[in-house]
C-alpha cells in the first residue's frame, strides 16, 4: 500500500518559493490501478516523483507498506527503490546497450550475476513480446518498442508497484492503447499496483480503477473512475472530463441540459421515450456515452425548445424518469 | 633542392626518431592527462547544479583551478612547471620532464572535455537508474561513462591533436622530437625544407589520429545503426 500524508514540496527558484504540491494525502492499495490526472505544470510529475523519492518532499510523509521513506538511510531507500518500477515519457533507455543488456541492467546493479540476469531479461522480453528484438539496440526501436523495453526493466528486479510518468504521452493512439493493454495485463496477471501520471482522460478511462485529479498543486478530486467521469465535482475535472463544456455552442436560443447517465439500463432509449412521450422536440448538441456491461455511462447535451412551457415538461419528464440533469451555463 | 642536411638526418635516422618520440610523447602525455582529466571532469560534472552529488563549493574549486590552469598559455606554464617535474623526476630536462609539464598543462582541458561529454547523457537516463536503485558509484562507472563513451573518444581525439602540438614546444625543455628537428635544424640552421618535412610529418600524424578515432568513435557508437 502507497499512502502519502499532507505532502508538500516547495522549490526554491530564483523568483522565490515556488509550491509545487501542497498538503496532497492519498491512499493507493496494492492490486489497483490509480490514476493521476492533470494539466501541465499542476503538480503531478513531483508527486509520483515523490512515491519513490527522486523528489524529496519538504514536508509529509511517504509510506510504503507502513514504512516511512524519509526515515530510511541512504543504502535502504536504494533497497525500496528496486521494489518500485517507473517508466517514463521518454523511455530512458540506455542507448549504448542492447535491448536485453537494458532490462538486465537494474538486476546486474542489484548485484546479480550477468547470465541469471540475462535469462531473467528474456523472460521479461518474452512478456512485453519483443523477444526477437532482444540484440537491437533503441536507436533501432519504435516509441511502442521502446517502451515494452523499459516496462520489461522497470519489472526486472519483480517490484510491487510500477509508476508510469507520461507513459504514453509520446505514442499514438493505437500504440497508447496496446501500451495500456500491456499494463493492464501485468497489474492482472502479475499483481503489480500501478499508479499512472497522465494529461489524457483517455489513459484513465481505459485502464485505471480509481483517479485523483490535480489542480495547482492539490488534489482537487479522488475517487472511482466511473464517479468522477459521470459525475465530476470539481471545476477542473469537469474541464478535463467535459472538454466541450468550455465552448460556447451554437444554439437557437433554448436552454442547455447536460444529461448524465449513471448506470441505467443501456438499452433504454431515453432520448427517445423523452420525445416520444412529452411530444417535444429536443436537439443532441453532444453526446458522449458507453455502454458498460449493459449499463450506460456518459453524458449528453441536450439543447430545449425556446417555448418555456415546453422546456419545462421535458425538465419534469426528466425528474420523474430520475434522470440527472444539471444546466449548462452559456 | 634537398639540402645535405636533410639527407644526413635522414641517412642518420634522425627523423625517424623524431617521428616515434614525437609519437610517444603525445601518447603517453595525453594518458596520463586522462588519468587526472577523466576524473577531475567527472567530479565537476556530478557536483554542479543538477549533477547526482551536487557540491556547489568542490565544483566552484575544482572549476576556479582548471580556468586557472587553462587561462595560462601553455608555453609559460610549462617553464612554470619545472620545478614539479623536478620534485617528481629529479631532472628538469628530457622528455620525462617534458611530459609531466605537458600532463599538467592538458589535464584541466580533459577534464572540461570530459565534463562536456557527459553532459550530453540525458537527465532522464541518469533518473531511471536512480528510480532503479543504482548508486552514485554505479551511475557513474554504468550509465555516465558507458552512455558518453562514443563522445569521450571524439573528445579523447581532439586532446590528443592539442597535446601533440604542445610536444613541439618541448625543444624549450631540452625535450626532442619533430618539433626540436624543425628548431635546430631547420630554423636555427636556415634549412626551410627540413621545416616543412616536420610540419608535413605532423600533419601526417594528426590526420592518422583523426581518422582511426572518429572510426572507433563511430564504431562503438550504438545510436547510428
Amino acid at each position: 500500500m502507497i499512502e502519502l500524508k499532507h505532502l508538500g514540496k516547495t522549490y526554491q527558484s530564483s523568483a522565490g518559493p515556488v509550491e509545487a504540491l501542497r498538503d496532497v494525502s492519498l491512499t493507493i492499495a496494492d492490486g489497483e490501478i490509480f490514476g493521476v490526472i492533470g494539466l501541465s505544470g499542476a503538480g503531478k510529475s513531483t508527486l509520483v516523483r515523490c512515491i519513490n523519492l527522486l523528489e524529496r518532499p519538504t514536508s509529509g510523509q511517504v509510506l510504503i507498506d507502513g514504512q516511512d521513506l524519509m526515515q530510511l538511510s541512504h543504502r535502504e531507500l536504494l533497497r525500496v527503490r528496486r521494489s518500485i518500477g517507473m517508466i517514463f515519457q521518454g523511455f530512458n533507455l540506455l542507448e549504448q546497450r542492447n535491448v536485453v543488456d537494458n532490462v538486465a541492467f537494474p538486476l546486474e546493479t542489484a548485484g546479480e550475476k550477468k547470465a541469471a540476469a540475462r535469462a531473467r531479461a528474456r523472460e521479461l522480453l518474452a512478456l512485453v513480446g519483443l523477444t526477437e528484438r532482444e540484440n537491437a539496440y533503441p536507436a533501432q526501436l519504435s516509441g511502442g518498442q521502446k517502451q515494452r523495453v523499459a516496462i520489461a526493466r522497470a519489472l526486472a528486479t519483480r517490484p510491487k508497484y510500477l509508476l508510469c510518468d507520461e507513459a504514453t504521452s509520446a505514442l499514438d493512439p493505437n500504440t497508447t492503447r496496446a501500451i495500456l493493454a500491456l499494463l493492464q495485463r501485468i497489474n492482472r496477471e502479475l499483481g503489480v499496483t500501478i499508479v499512472i501520471i497522465t494529461h489524457e482522460m483517455k489513459v484513465i478511462d481505459q485502464i485505471c480503477d480509481r483517479v485523483a485529479v490535480i489542480d495547482q498543486s492539490r488534489i482537487a478530486e479522488e475517487g472511482r473512475v466511473s464517479d468522477v467521469f459521470v459525475n465530476p465535482q470539481s471545476q477542473i475535472a469537469r474541464e478535463l472530463i467535459l472538454p466541450q463544456s468550455r465552448t460556447v455552442m451554437e444554439t437557437k436560443g433554448g436552454r442547455l441540459l447536460r444529461i448524465i447517465f449513471h448506470g441505467e439500463a443501456s438499452s433504454l432509449p431515453v432520448v427517445s421515450n423523452l420525445v416520444l412521450e412529452c411530444q417535444v422536440p429536443v436537439n443532441i448538441m453532444f453526446a458522449d456515452t458507453k455502454d458498460i456491461d449493459g449499463a450506460a455511462y456518459g453524458h449528453m447535451i441536450l439543447e430545449l425548445p425556446t417555448d418555456p412551457r415546453q422546456a419545462e415538461k421535458v425538465i419534469a419528464w426528466l425528474n420523474n424518469n430520475q434522470i440527472g440533469w444539471r444546466e449548462e451555463g452559456k | 633542392m634537398i639540402s645535405e642536411m636533410l639527407i644526413k638526418l635522414w641517412n642518420n635516422g634522425l627523423i625517424q626518431r623524431g617521428v616515434w618520440e614525437t609519437l610517444y610523447m603525445t601518447v603517453l602525455s595525453t594518458a596520463f592527462a586522462y588519468v587526472l582529466g577523466l576524473p577531475l571532469g567527472v567530479i565537476l560534472h556530478i557536483t554542479d547544479r543538477g549533477g547526482i552529488c551536487p557540491n556547489r563549493w568542490i565544483n566552484r574549486i575544482l572549476g576556479f583551478v582548471v580556468n586557472f590552469f587553462r587561462s595560462i598559455p601553455c608555453i609559460i606554464l610549462m617553464v612554470a612547471m619545472i620545478p614539479v617535474a623536478r620534485l617528481i623526476l629529479h631532472t628538469s630536462l628530457g622528455n620525462g620532464a617534458v611530459i609531466v609539464t605537458l600532463v599538467i598543462a592538458a589535464a584541466p582541458y580533459v577534464a572540461r572535455m570530459v565534463e562536456s561529454s557527459l553532459k550530453e547523457v540525458p537527465a532522464g537516463v541518469i533518473e531511471a537508474a536512480q528510480s532503479m536503485g543504482c548508486s552514485s558509484l554505479q551511475i557513474i562507472f554504468h550509465v555516465l561513462l558507458p552512455e558518453a563513451k562514443p563522445s569521450l573518444i571524439h573528445g579523447c581525439v581532439i586532446s590528443t591533436v592539442t597535446i601533440l602540438g604542445y610536444t613541439a614546444l618541448a625543444a624549450t625543455l631540452g625535450g626532442t622530437g619533430l618539433g626540436q628537428i624543425a628548431i635546430i635544424y631547420g630554423h636555427q640552421r636556415s634549412n626551410d625544407d627540413i621545416i616543412w618535412l616536420c610540419v608535413l610529418l605532423i600533419v601526417a600524424i594528426v590526420q592518422l589520429i583523426q581518422i582511426v578515432g572518429t572510426q572507433i568513435a563511430r564504431r562503438t557508437d550504438k545510436r547510428i545503426k
